[in-house]
């Protein structure tokens, strides 16, 4: 069953004893790809150093930066924000080759608290969530569609999504949240 | 399920998380042109389908997106090592030393 859900209003999805799934309110977010003699300009740029390691988070104030690949980063940042980071990565691209898209709309987020959240996480993630220590970050997959899995805390998730397959987590979610009150 | 360590992310990772590649090692000739029809057949169709040790191709899909080599028995599923895109070929030799010291019985 596919959740009809507006996903345009951030708020709680589905709660339990168990665990609360929520639609976080939108940010603006940007994928970033640059190669390793760029990285350098472009952490000075943004005021936030890009991680080299794939999985860690750089963080600055509001705003999150996580490496998802050897060249590949997503940048997170308030909505207000957006036009400063495209305006300061813009300053230096005549300098400092690199690719920066706003993909904002793409993703929602939907963060997952409570006493069994790894739990919940783990009936559609086939990674061991032990492997995945606070404060960082993984791209994996959630019942065959790919998602970032970000561990906020030890029973504290953000989980992003493309827009168009959240319908598909959020209604696994949902019963999942149900099931594990059960138990 | 099998556990395949992705050379880019340096982590053992459930297979859900990678998608198969095929045959690695396979270049494609520089001037398609200058081949015969039978070479450019073998190039496109003819593969080795080895009973044993297998160099084959993987991609993380689901994490950093990457093509990488592997070498995996084709009997018994194990991966002997992977390594990244583009490093040369790994000493079979060598590998199949590595894994019987780690696992005496076999």
């Amino acid at each position: 069953m596919t959740a009809h859900i507006d996903l345009s209003k951030a708020g709680i999805l589905a709660e339990s004893s168990a665990v609360r799934v929520a639609l976080l309110p939108p940010v603006a977010r940007f994928s970033l790809r640059a190669a390793t003699p760029e990285q350098k300009a472009l952490s000075k740029a943004l005021g936030v150093t890009l991680p080299a390691k794939i999985g860690q988070c750089g963080r600055k104030g509001d705003i999150e930066i996580i490496c998802l690949g050897p060249d590949e980063w997503t940048i997170i940042a308030p909505e207000d924000q957006a036009g400063t980071i495209n305006d300061v990565c813009a300053a230096i691209y005549a300098k400092t080759p690199h690719s920066l898209t706003e993909i904002s709309d793409r993703e929602v987020t939907v963060h997952i608290t409570g006493p069994k959240a790894s739990d919940l996480i783990t009936i559609g993630c086939p990674r061991d969530l032990d492997q995945l220590p606070v404060g960082e970050a993984r791209r994996t997959v959630f019942d065959g569609v790919t998602t970032v899995l970000w561990r906020d805390g030890e029973q504290d998730y953000r989980l992003d999504l493309w827009r168009s397959f959240a319908p598909h987590v959020i209604a696994l979610l949902e019963t999942g949240c149900a099931e594990l009150a059960g138990e | 399920m099998l556990l395949i360590h992705c050379p880019y992310c340096d982590e053992t990772l459930p297979e859900l998380e990678f998608t198969y590649g095929g045959e690695a090692h396979i270049a494609r000739p520089e001037n398609p042109a200058d081949k015969t029809d039978d070479e450019w057949r073998d190039f496109l169709f003819i593969r080795t389908n080895v009973k044993g040790p297998h160099f084959e191709r993987w991609r993380h899909a689901h994490g950093c997106g990457r093509f990488f080599n592997a070498v995996r028995d084709t009997v018994s599923d194990r991966f002997l090592t992977t390594y990244k895109a583009g490093e040369p070929r790994p000493d079979l030799a060598v590998l199949l030393e590595d894994a019987a010291k780690k696992e005496p019985s076999k």
